[in-house]
């Protein structure tokens, strides 16, 4: 939008833009989808809230010590990390305009993405074939809506990692594909700082209690 | 016939045919009257060919005026459909006396009261507000559009498939019998193990994603699309209303999203969130969930306080008194309506100290709402008031809402609350103020800007019946709840013992049917100015000497609003314009560059009433496919690249030499 007509004093008044030129597609986007992360923010935030009010519920059954295993979440969470890192570097081949190179570097992101929900099914699983499901105890229920709500987060952010590459593919890194990656960017990082979160509150400070 | 209750299990869930009440008579009568009417409005949209004219230019449109004229409608529809639930009340309380059951039984009757705040809250006033905000809110700014017009679509959908869920369970199965914020444990799988809780969580949680993307849709429209000139201080007050109500819904609806997606988990995998045992926590839903309602009294109030900002300074021919106090309450409001959620529930024993707080900030809300009373007041005063439709429901909302606003106060007093609270006198206190408020402001808003939306006023005499009918009704209606609550009647009881308070519940009987003969005579204002649309056209599409940029285009405003975007140098911009001798612009257009037409909004919230239907009678192939179905056809859409096209710069010329023809027929008397 051209906000350069200035009103001059004394001269004539301008009531409208004569010079218009289209806004440019998807120019809001960035901040709507910064706007909907922040409401999904809230989501985790309520899970939050929900495991620091129910997480020492135990029931008389199993707590965070007997169930977590740091080193595997250590390695879960280096997956995820890693995922940051190299979907950082698929944006800085974007913008250099490499296709092949920014393909690679998804691919990975989604490889490592792939294999920190690989491990999360794993500890999953292990819990509930120790009996730790999630109707156990009002702590097991909000650590696995808590865990799981991120997991599946990431699963929806692999799905459309996979979509972005096909489109990528096809059309290569025009300007809404940019866009989208860009949007796929701040999910992804997003839900590291979210994973931050997780790994510090429930793990950490989980076997601490 | 299928013999295998196996495989029948497997195909329809727990749906058999004694899930359709046919024991219910006053259900069978309403299906038979609403299977007539539906085959008769499809024989007709048939008959006349409509079909195709509907989908190309209506359920596909992105344009926010048309999306908000849908919105308007449906939330028309849903207020008949909630206002039959609030007779069907009145009546049994006031016939329910000295041994007689009434004609309601206890699991019908119960169901009524649930439905008809949800469809309330969610379905009428909801799309009411969030409809004149997506008319009003692009052309007030100068905009084309909003900021994602596709979104915009399936925002509207989505809040139609929660609505469409909620009239299905009035013939498939049944509703919910846990009032309308389905308090655990009662809403939980133990107490409600039928279908009617999971139908209010569904309808909910899709609506829900419809309202949660409006307003993401709209934050950005304000924040991204004003025209150049308009800093955020020289934005329309009814701008600012609907950025803090849209600001409250992206940061309370994901609340209520969650807390109703832990009650399905309770429900449907068996968690123990808010159950009685295993560590489970009722309270944290009571918290929660007004975590999420408070907010929302605001997201209805707000915009309705803008409309009356914005007739009380039209109608008074004045600047509005006070601009920059009235935005500066509007967004402490917006704050202060997080830190109240607590007095919904004093009595659940948070202590002395937590109550004090919560009360505190309470009263202290009634300040800035204080301060915009006034506001409007000094806006009045020496003003040269005319009283047209809207300013009526101006004033009548004046006088209404004062009345509620101190019974609130009254109410945020923690020793009073132990008193009053789950008592006839809430329920008066929030009818007061969500009548008096939002459904007044409503009224204000669809008097006041429908010339703008179809370029002709509504007939006066059907308004000035509807409004009389309105507010006096509302007094006969709810002046005895507050007196029957003061004698310590309580809420949702379907029978009574004493005597001596029939009388009460008749009043408010009569004051519904009074309400009811309101809606009609609305009813009959829109039909007969239909009619009569050539005597009382408006070409100016400025009918009411307006201040705003709305009234600088024409009316029914061309799909593209403005033809060139206004420059703003005042609040008030379009009055401004008036005063510095504004011409048209009559030539020098250009091709104007606006977003297709989709259908992908439609059928994604298609996708998603299916799915709540699998969901809810446990037929789970249903529910996977139509999920399946969902992501595919989301997936496909993103696909398509090729969204917006360029009205041509002679088409333009066409509309607005049209225009100017007209505007000079119409300065001829």
């Amino acid at each position: 939008m051209s906000v350069a007509v200035a009103t001059p004093q004394a001269a004539e008044p301008v009531f409208h833009v004569v010079d218009e030129h289209a806004h440019p597609e998807g120019a809001s986007t960035m901040l709507g989808f910064w706007i909907y992360l922040m409401s999904d923010c809230l989501i985790f935030a309520i899970l939050f809230a929900t495991y620091g009010v129910l997480g020492g519920n135990y029931a008389a059954g199993p707590a965070p010590k007997d169930l977590f295993d740091l080193k595997l979440v250590a390695l879960n969470t280096a997956m995820l990390l890693m995922s940051s890192i190299t979907y950082g570097f698929a944006m800085l081949t974007m913008e250099k305009r490499h296709v092949g190179a920014t393909q690679m570097w998804l691919a990975i992101t989604g490889l490592f993405g792939l294999a920190f929900l690989s491990i999360e099914l794993y500890e999953f699983h292990h819990m509930i074939h120790e009996g730790a499901t999630p109707q156990r105890s009002a702590f097991l229920s909000s650590f696995f809506t808590l865990v799981g709500t991120h997991g599946l987060h990431v699963t929806f952010g692999i799905v459309w990692l996979v979509t972005l590459m096909t489109q990528v593919a096809r059309s290569g890194l025009i300007e809404a594909n940019r866009r989208r990656l860009m949007c796929l960017s701040m999910f992804w990082h997003f839900l590291d700082v979210v994973w931050i979160g997780v790994f510090t509150f429930v793990y950490l400070l989980g076997v601490l209690r | 016939m299928l013999t295998n209750p196996d495989i029948v299990k497997a195909i329809f869930g727990r749906l058999t045919l004694e899930s359709l009440p046919l024991h219910e008579p006053i259900v069978v009568l309403t299906f038979v009257a609403v299977a007539i009417g539906g085959a008769v409005m499809v024989a007709g949209l048939t008959y006349f060919k409509l079909w195709g004219y509907l989908w190309r230019e209506w359920f596909t449109t992105v344009d926010h005026k048309r999306i908000g004229i849908m919105y308007m409608i449906l939330g028309i529809v849903m207020l008949l459909r909630g206002f039959a639930d609030a007779v069907m009340m009145r009546l049994q309380q006031a016939m329910a006396f000295g041994g007689s059951e009434g004609y309601l039984n206890a699991h019908h009757y119960d169901q009524v009261f649930t439905a008809h705040g949800v469809i309330m809250i969610f379905f009428v006033a909801m799309p009411l507000v969030t409809g004149l905000m997506n008319y009003v809110v692009p052309l007030q700014i100068g905009a084309r559009d909003v900021s994602f017009p596709f979104l915009n679509n399936f925002s509207f959908w989505m809040t139609t498939a929660g609505a469409v869920l909620v009239m299905i369970s009035l013939f498939v199965g049944e509703f919910a019998r846990t009032g309308w914020l389905a308090y655990p444990p009662l809403s939980n799988i133990g107490y409600s193990p039928d279908v009617g809780v999971d139908y209010y969580i569904w309808a909910l949680q899709v609506a829900g994603v419809g309202t949660t993307l409006s307003g993401v849709n709209l934050i950005c429209t304000i924040v991204k699309l004003r025209a150049p000139g308009m800093t955020m201080m020289r934005m329309p007050i009814f701008t600012w209303t609907s950025l803090c109500t849209n600001i409250l819904i992206v940061a309370s609806f994901p609340v209520l999203t969650v807390v109703l997606a832990l009650l399905t988990l309770d429900r449907y995998v068996g968690t123990n969130f808010f159950t009685n045992d295993f560590g489970g926590n009722p309270m944290m839903y009571v918290n929660l969930i007004w975590i999420w309602g408070h907010p929302e009294v605001y997201i209805l109030i707000l915009p309705a306080f803008g409309i009356f900002s914005e007739v009380t300074s039209t109608f008074s021919g004045k600047r509005l008194f006070g601009y920059t106090s009235m935005v500066y309450a509007t967004v402490v409001i917006t704050i202060l309506s997080y830190l109240v959620w607590l007095h919904h529930f004093f009595t659940m024993g948070s202590g002395a100290s937590v109550n004090s707080f919560f009360g505190i900030t309470t009263m202290i809300i009634s300040i800035p709402t204080g301060a915009k009373m006034f506001n409007w007041l000094f806006t009045m005063y020496r003003g040269r008031i005319r009283y047209d439709l809207p300013m009526m429901w101006t004033i009548a909302f004046m006088l209404t809402f004062v009345i509620g606003g101190m019974t609130g106060v009254l109410l945020a007093v923690p020793p009073a609350d132990f008193v009053l609270h789950n008592s006839l006198f809430l329920v008066a206190h929030f009818h007061n103020v969500i009548i008096g408020g939002v459904v007044f402001g409503a009224f204000a808003g669809i008097a006041y800007w429908f010339p703008k939306a179809f370029g002709f006023k509504l007939d006066v005499f059907w308004g000035k019946v509807s409004f009389w009918c309105w507010v006096v009704g509302f007094y006969f209606a709810f002046m005895p709840l507050y007196v029957l609550g003061l004698m310590g009647v309580t809420r949702r009881l379907r029978v009574f013992d004493d005597p001596s308070l029939q009388i009460w519940f008749i009043i408010a009987g009569f004051g519904a049917f009074l309400v009811a003969v309101g809606i009609a005579a609305f009813l009959i204002q829109i039909a007969v100015s239909v009619m009569r649309r050539e005597q009382l056209r408006d070409v100016t599409g400025d009918p009411w000497n307006g201040r705003t940029l709305e009234w600088a285009t024409s009316s029914p405003p061309p799909d593209y609003n403005f033809a060139f975007t206004p420059m703003v140098r005042d609040t008030d911009a379009w009055w401004d314009m008036k005063r510095a001798g504004y011409q048209r612009p009559l030539e020098g257009f250009k091709p104007i560059h606006m977003p297709s037409n989709t259908g992908t909004g439609i059928i994604l919230a298609g996708l998603s009433t299916v799915m709540a239907f699998g969901l809810i009678w446990y037929i789970w192939w249903l529910a996977a496919l139509s999920f399946i179905a969902l992501l595919a056809v989301a997936i496909g859409h993103t696909f398509n690249y090729h969204r917006d096209f360029h009205i041509p710069a002679d088409e333009v010329v066409r509309v607005e030499d049209e225009r100017t023809r007209l505007l000079a027929a119409g300065a001829k008397p």
